[in-house]
């Protein structure tokens, strides 16, 4: 299979600005990076396909071409382009929603992840108290919560 | 290959896309939108049992969809190859039980709770083409169709991550949309190489030409897949993103996430590993991740104090069970790993929907507001006693069997490695167990008054969307009986995880008749491609 240099330097640096913009915090360049990276992939699938020649087309020809194009290769790439069209629109409404809802359109920091790591070591301690010093003056003959269940009132 | 099974293979993904068009035209009648759903899902079970009885007596089932006849000359079958064989049975009915029974679950749970301001009318259209996609991903017999499964299922999973659109699940949503559409970018450059390498994308076709690949490529097209897979099954490095997303969405959502999304990567790693790239060039590195996956995902669990971050984190972490056994690939292994999924996939599931009765009961799924539930409800803490221990493990219940299974074969591959993997599944074990009786203790068996919050509790209960307004525990009036809806399910797939243990024997052979089924690769080929000289 012989390969060309131009579409493979294209494939690459699409990716790569793709990359680049992935790792940004604002949702749409987010957005736009995957896009990216997107049409790279849908490119990378057409080369592959072998080189161009006539239309997958039964008894069309194009000037001077011996073979007939990968018609597998355009149906997936018809196939991506559709799901990535759906998905972007569904992220651009993510979007605006997340722009409605804070007036911001940046990925934040899990909340909960922080305040798991910031918990000091006192405060992980009275999470797991589960033997609260015990209460001398309370009289334990007396009923407790375990007592209540129904039909079980009176067990001792 | 009889009739019958050619009708019956396609079923478990039409089924579910049609009850969903359906469901869409009835979204102004809640009670006929609940019927199509449930008589569609109930045929899916039926379908996929007949498909696990024909699988195993006829051998595997292979159709190629379209009927456009017989290949040309030296190409593959035309049309869209599906194949059952035991695995993809396997996996097909125990993914379609946990479906039925968590759709009455949220059935329940939204009649109890209200859902006239809810966006329901979505749900469960949308809870439809996630099964569709699920079995279409199981059934696949072709990377592309693969894709495609997978592609639907994320898509319906993106809507129901975010449905009713509150901050936190719009925050959550995006972040979990962004890492899945960049795995599904690296899989489709993983088939784009693997169409490079070898001109076709049939799974059979693929396999049989690999062979001819050069040993250092085939390593590469397998890495690529890999991380792909990785990503869905969530195995560390890269399952940072699993822990952050689930715990957002209504509980019953969060338990088919939990129970199926994760175990479609699996299962598909199962099939790259066994079919396309046998030759296990990348057993040392899945054997670390799985190592990594076991050890990182406990001890992260032993750290929540939010039961459905804390389960998320047991999730990732019973991943690396699952991954070891494939790394491991000897036929002791993998039919360990087979048992392995489908206990995980039926207990994982249990469990989250028990954090959605707990909240239910309690009004919070925090430690640091629950306590006093065994007296509180009894029945509570018996639906929540059984799956726990069965996730740590504890004999005889068939975590305790899935796990025996995996260390043996661990045992009986000898190497360092190998050891290493048995030890850390023996310390993994006993953190799961650590992890669920500190659950236990917290908040069954103390009193609320002693938990740092007992007197706060979620204003309302949360079906679908999620509201985030604190009250006082003294203050909320419906706190009390659980929804039978909601109950009924949750014991039902308890029960089911009990079959488990029960027919341990028979459902072990089976396993073992998958495994080996797998581990031969001509015979998937045959079944596939037919017997003409390739």
């Amino acid at each position: 299979m012989t390969t060309f240099i131009v579409p493979l330097a294209l494939i690459g640096g699409l990716t790569s600005v793709g990359v680049y913009l992935l790792l940004e915090r604002g949702l749409t360049r987010m957005l736009l990076g995957l896009l990216l990276i997107g049409n790279a992939v849908n490119l990378l699938i057409l080369l592959v396909g072998g080189p161009s020649g006539n239309p997958p087309v039964r008894g069309r020809v194009s000037d001077g071409q011996t073979s007939t194009a990968d018609p597998l290769a355009q149906g997936m790439i018809l196939t991506a382009i559709v799901i990535s069209m759906g998905i972007a629109a569904f992220v651009l409404s993510l979007i605006y929603r997340t722009y409605q809802l804070t007036l911001d359109e940046e990925v934040t920091n899990d909340p909960e992840d922080t305040r798991v790591a910031k918990l000091t070591d006192e405060e992980t301690a009275a999470l797991d108290e589960a033997r609260p010093s015990p209460d001398q003056a309370r009289d334990t003959e007396e009923p407790d919560e375990l007592d209540a269940l129904p039909g079980l009132e009176g067990s001792r | 290959m009889s009739t019958t099974a050619s009708v019956l293979t396609p079923l478990p993904v039409l089924i579910p896309l049609i009850a969903s068009a359906a469901t869409l035209v009835a979204g102004r009648r809640p009670r006929l939108q609940r019927t199509i759903t449930l008589i569609a899902l109930s045929a899916v079970v039926a379908v996929c049992a007949a498909l696990l009885y024909l699988a195993d007596h006829e051998g595997t089932i292979a159709l190629h969809v379209g009927g456009w006849g017989e290949s040309v000359a030296g190409m593959g079958p035309l049309g869209v190859t599906l194949v059952v064989d035991r695995l993809s049975a396997l996996m097909l009915v125990v993914s379609s039980i946990v479906l039925l029974a968590v759709v009455f679950y949220a059935i329940g749970q939204g009649i109890r709770d209200g859902d006239d301001r809810q966006p329901v009318s979505i749900f469960l259209p949308t809870y439809l083409v996630l099964s569709a996609g699920v079995c279409n991903a199981f059934l696949a017999g072709d990377l592309f169709n693969l894709f495609v499964g997978f592609e639907v299922l994320l898509a319906a999973s993106f809507v129901l991550l975010t449905i009713g659109a509150s901050t936190e699940r719009v925050r959550v949503g995006i972040s979990y949309v962004m890492v899945s559409m960049v795995s599904s970018v690296i899989f489709l450059i993983g088939i784009a190489l693997i169409y490079a390498a070898t001109g076709t994308l049939n799974m059979a076709e693929v396999a049989a030409r690999m062979d001819g690949v050069a040993a250092g490529t085939r390593s590469a097209l397998f890495a690529v897949l890999l991380v792909a897979f990785g990503i869905k099954a969530a195995v560390f490095p890269l399952s940072s993103w699993l822990p952050d997303s689930y715990p957002t969405a209504p509980a019953p959502v969060t338990a088919v996430f939990a129970g199926l999304l994760t175990k479609v990567g699996v299962y598909a790693i199962i099939r790259a590993h066994t079919l396309l790239f046998p030759s296990g060039g990348l057993d040392q590195m899945l054997m670390v991740a799985a190592l990594l996956t076991m050890l990182v995902g406990i001890f992260g669990a032993i750290a929540q104090s939010d039961i459905k971050r804390l389960l998320s984190f047991t999730l990732v972490s019973h991943i690396g069970y699952m991954v070891f056994g494939v790394a491991l690939s000897s036929e002791l292994g993998l039919s360990g790993a087979i048992y392995y999924v489908a206990h995980h996939i039926l207990v994982q599931t249990a469990l989250f929907l028990v954090v959605g009765l707990i909240e239910r009961q309690a009004g919070a799924s925090t430690l640091q507001r629950l306590g006093g539930l065994a007296a509180a409800s009894p029945l509570l803490a018996f639906v929540f006693v059984i799956p726990a221990l069965n996730l740590g493990g504890i004999p005889p219940f068939s975590g305790f069997v899935g796990k025996v299974a995996l260390l043996e074969a661990g045992a009986q591959d000898g190497s360092v490695l190998a050891w290493l993997l048995v030890g850390g599944g023996v310390v993994t074990s006993l953190l799961t167990l650590y992890v669920v009786s500190r659950v236990w203790t917290l908040a069954f068996w103390r009193t609320r008054t002693d938990a740092p919050e007992g007197d706060v509790a979620a204003a309302a209960p949360s079906a679908l969307l999620d509201d985030t307004e604190d009250i006082l525990l003294a203050e909320r009036t419906d706190v009390g009986r659980m929804p039978v809806g909601m109950l009924v399910p949750t014991g039902a797939l308890i029960a089911v995880g009990l079959t488990l243990t029960v027919l341990a024997g028979p459902i072990i052979g089976y396993s073992d008749r998958a495994a080996a089924e797998v581990l031969d690769r001509d015979r998937y080929i045959t079944a596939v491609l037919g017997e003409a000289p390739r």
